[in-house]
This record gives C-alpha cells, structure tokens and sequence, in this order.
C-alpha cells in the first residue's frame, strides 16, 4: 500500500477506534440467547412452527463451508468465555474482511 | 431479519439475486462518480460498522432477538448507493463465512436490508433535514427517525417475503413447503419487534454516529449532507 494511502486510513483513527470499542464489546450481543423471528436453525422448527416443511428442510444446508458458523469456533462453546471469545474473533475477522473487500473493490472499479 | 436459505422458495429467492445485479450495477456507477478517493476509508471503516453493529442481539421479550443494521448510517455519511455497496458486502461475508443469513437469499437479504434500507432512510432524512446544520437538533432528529423508517421498512420487505410463501408454495396436500408461517402472523411478529426495540435502536445508533462523524469530521457529514453544508 502506498504511503498515501496509509496516511488517508491514519486521518480516520478516531473511526477505526470506534470500531475496535465495537469489536472487543461484541459479547454482550450473546446475552440475547434468543433466535431471531425467522432465523431459526432445523432443530429448532418443530418448536416454533411444528414440524420442518419438505422445501425448507431441501434448502437449509445450501451451504455448508462457513468456517466459523454462528460466528463462533465449531467446538468452543462450552463457557460464555470461550463463546465470547469466539465472537470477538468473528468480529474481528469480519470487520478485517469487510472493510478490505470493500477498500479493494473501489479499487477494482475506479481503475 | 437475514432470511436463512430454504425459507424462500427458489423461484422468490433466484429472482432477487438476478434482480440485485442491475441494482449492484447503478451502486457502482453512481459511487465511480460520486465518491471522493478520501472518502473510501470512511466506507470500508463505515461497512465493517455496519458488520459489528449486526453482532449485536438485543433481546425481544418472548424469547427472539432483534439487531441494528447501521444502513442508514452509512447512507446519510456516503450517499445511499455508497451505503448498498458497503452493506452488502458485510451480508455477503456474514453469509459466506458466518452462515448468517443464506447463500440463495442473499439477493432478497441485500434488497431488504442493503437497498430498501438505506434508501429509505437516506430520503426521509433529506425530508426531515431540509437545509439545516449537520450538528443541529434537527439533524440529530431526522437522523434518529430515518434510522427508525430505514429498520422498519425492511423489517417490513422481509415480513412479506416471509408471509407470502406460506400463501404461495404448498404441497398437494395444502402443507406449506417453505415458511410456514401466514402473512399476517410475519407481519405481527416482525413489525412488533422492529417498531418498540430494535428500531429506536437504530435510530440512536443513526444519529449518535451521524453526530460523531459530523463533530470530528465535518467535511464527510457536509460535503454529501443533501442540503449542502450550508
């Protein structure tokens, strides 16, 4: 990355701080144990709505390649510590992710 | 509010990922011609908000949870476009890697909460804004209520889309295929959740940011405020 642009990331310190506040708070998101109206996962259906409706069930593993599902570590959830650990990971590998990507695609466009 | 995949039937989730292409087309376009080179780290560190903030559950009594999205944030800061691009970005990794919201619905997720979020926000903070001051109470007010107009009218989108599979799609037998849950009963359960807690939420965290930015860094909040810096 050229100097420049080091130094145009550098003149919004106070965001980027901002968004490390955010990360590193992350874990109270996990106080709400509760799953969103419509996010529930299969083992959860026949509680909500009865049974698992035969499109659905077809459907729901479309993908199945997400390294760390329910941004947590697979594994690793045995404590709030480590599910709170696992979280801020997932913010942070997120954050990481998202902001690059976007960074990269201006990039892409503009050239 | 990110729709899982299998929820949506095929033929609603396919079209709305061909129909986010042109949508995705116009975003680029417009963030070309309109977005200052200084201006992109704001997006990248304004998109990564957006992810976090989504981290965030906020318990619904009853046993649900609910988040903000920070959409309309990023809209009144960059412009409403600047803002589809950034949000769907984090919906695409939340996807990807998170298995947050579905892959097939990924287009359907964009539209509701990367699209008709921000825009919507973006417009009704124009509205209410006019031309006064970035740090004036009335900014801060119109910012909390486009913030509040943005969440719901996803929160909306996404309860129709829901509904209308149960109404849609069903088995020979009459046994929905996918959601299967009645329009009016989506419509209940997310507009309930959305209109008492997660969209004054929104609203709080749309116009604490917008008065943040504004106060360390006037020029983002000036040079796209609709009214001009004034």
């Amino acid at each position: 990355m050229a100097w420049g642009e080091v130094s145009m990331f550098r003149e919004y310190r106070k965001l980027w701080m901002v968004l490390g506040f955010f990360i590193l708070l992350s874990p109270l998101g996990l106080l709400a144990t509760g799953t969103a109206f419509g996010e529930w996962g299969l083992d959860q259906l026949p509680d909500e709505v009865g049974f698992i409706p035969a499109g659905l069930e077809k459907l729901a593993d479309f993908w199945q390649h997400s390294p760390l599902p329910d941004y947590g570590i697979p594994g690793l959830d045995a404590t709030f510590a480590q599910s709170a650990g696992g979280y801020i990971l997932s913010a942070l590998v997120g954050c990481i992710l998202v902001a690059g990507i976007t960074g990269i695609l201006y990039k892409i466009v503009k050239e | 509010m990110h729709i899982p995949d299998g929820y949506l039937s095929p033929q609603t989730a396919v079209p709305f990922v061909i129909g986010m292409i042109p949508v995705m087309g116009v975003a680029v376009k417009k963030v070309q011609s309109s977005l200052k080179k200084k201006e992109v780290p704001v997006l990248a560190v304004g998109a990564a908000f957006s992810f976090a903030i989504m981290m965030f559950n906020l318990p619904i009594p009853g046993g649900s949870s609910a988040h903000a999205v920070g959409a309309v944030l990023l809209a009144i800061l960059l412009g409403p476009w600047a803002a589809c691009i950034g949000v769907s970005v984090a919906l695409v990794i939340q996807a990807l890697i998170f298995g947050d919201g579905g892959v097939l619905a990924i287009g359907a997720n964009c539209f509701n909460i990367a699209f008709i979020m921000p825009m919507l926000g973006y417009y009704t903070y124009r509205l209410i804004r006019g031309k006064a001051d970035a740090l004036s109470t009335r900014a801060m007010a119109a910012a909390f209520i486009a913030g509040y107009v943005g969440l719901n009218a996803a929160a909306l989108v996404t309860a129709i889309e829901f509904g209308s599979q149960y109404h849609l799609f069903q088995a020979a037998d009459g046994t929905p295929l996918y959601f299967p849950v009645p329009l009016k009963v989506t419509l209940a359960a997310m507009m309930s959740e959305h209109l008492i807690l997660a969209g004054p939420v929104e609203g709080l965290v749309t116009a604490l940011g917008t008065w943040f930015v504004a106060k360390n860094y006037p020029g983002i909040a000036s040079d796209n405020s609709p009214a001009g810096s004034v």
